[in-house]
C-alpha cells in the first residue's frame, strides 16, 4: 500500500514537470479586418498547458488568419494574456509554430543546419559551421529522431522527414505554445501516423500548449481535448464528442 | 594609394599594368565583383532578380531627377531616387492585390520612361547613352574608395542579417515566430541592393548589371549543397569573371562590361551542364 503510494506520488511529480497544468494562455477578442470585411469576430479561447486545441472548418474559414493573429504577424484587435498560475504572474508567452510547408526551391544550397540554424543562431552561417550550433540543432533533431539529416540539403527532404524538422525547429526554444498548420499534402499514411505520435510525445514530455489547424476529423476525434469549429467565430466549442456530433458540425460538413 | 599601384606592379608583370586607369578597374573589379557575389546569393534564393534588374534601370530616372533639380553629383540622385523606389516597391508587394511580377515590371517601365523622357528632352540622350554599357576604365580613385566602403558596409549588414534574412526566405510566418522582424529586414536588404547597385551601374552599365549579380550565384547553385559552398563559389567565380573578363577587354579591345558577363555566362552554363552529368550518373 505504501509502495504503491510512494509510486504514484512519483508518477504525479514527474506529470507535473512535463504539463503542470498551471499555465493558462487567454485569447481574448480577436477580430481581424481587412477594410470593409470581416475575417474573424471576436475569438475567446481559453488554453491550458498540456492540451491540444483543435480548429476544424472549412476553407476560408478564418483559420490560418488566427494562427497568424496570435503571432502578431497581421493586425488584430484584442488582446492574449498568458498566466502562471503557481505563482499568479503575467509572464511574456513564447509561441511555437509549424508551418504547412517551406518555400525551397528545387537545388536549394541549403542544409538542414544551415536552415535550422538560421531560425535559432545569429552565429553566420555563411561563415563557418560553429561547432556549438551544429551540436545543439542535431540535439534538437534527435528528439523526433531526425538527427541524420543534419548534412543533407534541405529541398531533399521528403514530407515526413520535413515535418520532424518543422517540429524540431518550433520546439527550439520549448515555446509555452505551438502552433500547428497540419500538412495536407506530401505526406503518406505512415508519415502523418508518425506526425500525431510526436504531437503526442510533445504533449506528453514538454510543458506547452498546442493549438492545431487540422483537417484529420479522426485525428481530432483521436487526440484533441478542445475542438474550435470556426467560420468567421466559433460557432462550436467542447469536447471531439460534443462538436463532431453537434448540429452545428453537420450543417459544415454535412 | 601609390602604394597600392605599386603593388600591382610587382605582383603583376603585365603590359596593360603601366596604365593607371588599368590598376583603377582592376581594384574596382576587385571590390565590385566580391559584392556582386555576395549579394547575389540572397537574390537567386529569395527570387529577386527581377527586381534588381527594375532597380538597375530605375538608374536612369535618378539621373534623371538629378538633372531636372540641377544636382552636380548624380550619384546622390541616383541613390535616393533607387532607396525610394525600392520601398515603395516593397510597400506595393506587401498589399498582395496584384502579383508581384506585374507591380515590378509597371513600375520599372514606368521609371525608364520618365528617365528617357526628360534625359531626351532636347535630343542630347546620347550624352547618357555610356550609362547603358557602363565604363569601368574611367573610374576615378575617390569612387573606388566609396566601393570600398559600401562593400564592409555590405560585409558587416551580412554578418549580422544573413541568417535573418534566409529564415526570412524560407518561411516568414516561421521567422516571425522567432521574433525576426521581416519587414524591417527586406526593406534593409532592398535599400542595400539599391546602394550598391546605383554607385557601380556607371562602371558596369544598366543593360547587363543584373547579369552580373545573378549569374555568379547561379552558377554557384550548380555545385553547392549547403550555404558556405554557396558564398565561396559564388564570389570565386564572380572575381574570376571579373578579372578575366577586364584582361580579355584590354586585349580584344571589347567593352569590359560585356566581356565579364559573358565569362560569368560560360561558368554559368559549364557547371550546368557538369551538374546535369552528375545527376545522371547519380
Amino acid at each position: 500500500m505504501n509502495i504503491r503510494l510512494s509510486r504514484n506520488r512519483i508518477n504525479s511529480a514527474r506529470i507535473q514537470e512535463a504539463a503542470c497544468g498551471l499555465h493558462c494562455i487567454q485569447i481574448k477578442g480577436i477580430t481581424v479586418r481587412d477594410g470593409e470585411r470581416t475575417i474573424l469576430e471576436d475569438i475567446n479561447l481559453h488554453i491550458h498547458c498540456g492540451k491540444i486545441t483543435a480548429i476544424i472548418g472549412k476553407n476560408g474559414a478564418g483559420k490560418s488568419t488566427l494562427m497568424k493573429a496570435i503571432l502578431g504577424e497581421i493586425k488584430h484587435q484584442g488582446s492574449i494574456e498568458f498566466t502562471d498560475l503557481s505563482m499568479q504572474t503575467r509572464s511574456h508567452l513564447k509561441i511555437g509554430y509549424v508551418p504547412q510547408h517551406l518555400n525551397i526551391e528545387r537545388n536549394t544550397p541549403m542544409s538542414v543546419y544551415d536552415l535550422f540554424a538560421s531560425f535559432i543562431s545569429n552565429s553566420p552561417i555563411f561563415l563557418r559551421k560553429n561547432p556549438l550550433v551544429y551540436k545543439r540543432v542535431k540535439e534538437q533533431l534527435a528528439i523526433f529522431e531526425g538527427q541524420e539529416l543534419i548534412d543533407m540539403k534541405a529541398c531533399d527532404l521528403s514530407g515526413g522527414e520535413l515535418q520532424r524538422l518543422l517540429l524540431s525547429i518550433a520546439i527550439t526554444p520549448v515555446p509555452n505554445l505551438l502552433l500547428l498548420d497540419e500538412p495536407v499534402s506530401g505526406i503518406d499514411r505512415n508519415g502523418m501516423q508518425l506526425f500525431y505520435k510526436n504531437i503526442e510525445k510533445l504533449k506528453v514530455n514538454f510543458d506547452l500548449a498546442m493549438i492545431i489547424v487540422s483537417h484529420d476529423i479522426e485525428f481530432v476525434r483521436k487526440y484533441a481535448d478542445n475542438v474550435i469549429l470556426l467560420d468567421q467565430k466559433i460557432i462550436k466549442e467542447g469536447s471531439p464528442q460534443e462538436v463532431l456530433e453537434s448540429i452545428e458540425f453537420q450543417e459544415v460538413f454535412g | 594609394m601609390e602604394t597600392i599601384y605599386h603593388m600591382i606592379e610587382l605582383v603583376l608583370p603585365f603590359s596593360w599594368v603601366k596604365y593607371d586607369f588599368m590598376k583603377n578597374a582592376l581594384l574596382a573589379v576587385l571590390l565590385i565583383t566580391p559584392l556582386f557575389g555576395i549579394l547575389g546569393t540572397m537574390i537567386v534564393n529569395n527570387r529577386m532578380a527581377f527586381f534588381s534588374d527594375a532597380l538597375g534601370h530605375s538608374a536612369l530616372t535618378g539621373v534623371a531627377i538629378g538633372t531636372v533639380f540641377g544636382i552636380v553629383n548624380t550619384n546622390i540622385s541616383m541613390i535616393a531616387f533607387a532607396v525610394v523606389f525600392a520601398i515603395f516597391l516593397n510597400q506595393i508587394k506587401r498589399r498582395k492585390t496584384v502579383s508581384t511580377d506585374t507591380v515590378i515590371s509597371v513600375f520599372a517601365s514606368v521609371s525608364v520612361a520618365i528617365g528617357l523622357m526628360i534625359l531626351s528632352r532636347g535630343g542630347n540622350f546620347a550624352k547618357y547613352s555610356a550609362l547603358l554599357v557602363g565604363d569601368i576604365l574611367s573610374i576615378k580613385v575617390n569612387e573606388i574608395l566609396l566601393l570600398f566602403v559600401i562593400l564592409i558596409i555590405t560585409l558587416l549588414f551580412w554578418l549580422w542579417g544573413f541568417n535573418r534574412l534566409l529564415a526570412i526566405s524560407v518561411n516568414e510566418t516561421l521567422a516571425k515566430s522567432k521574433n525576426i522582424n521581416s519587414y524591417l529586414m527586406e526593406d534593409l536588404f532592398s535599400i542595400l541592393i539599391a546602394i550598391i547597385v546605383m554607385s557601380s551601374v556607371k562602371w558596369v552599365g544598366i543593360l547587363i548589371i543584373n547579369a552580373l549579380l545573378i549569374l555568379p550565384a547561379a552558377a554557384s547553385r550548380n555545385m553547392s549543397s549547403n550555404a558556405r559552398e554557396y558564398h565561396l563559389f559564388s564570389i570565386l567565380i564572380s572575381v574570376y569573371s571579373g578579372v578575366a573578363g577586364l584582361i580579355i577587354s584590354y586585349y580584344i579591345g571589347t567593352a569590359t562590361g560585356p566581356t565579364i558577363v559573358i565569362i560569368a555566362a560560360i561558368l554559368f552554363f559549364v557547371t550546368l551542364f557538369l551538374n546535369s552529368l552528375g545527376r545522371k550518373r547519380a
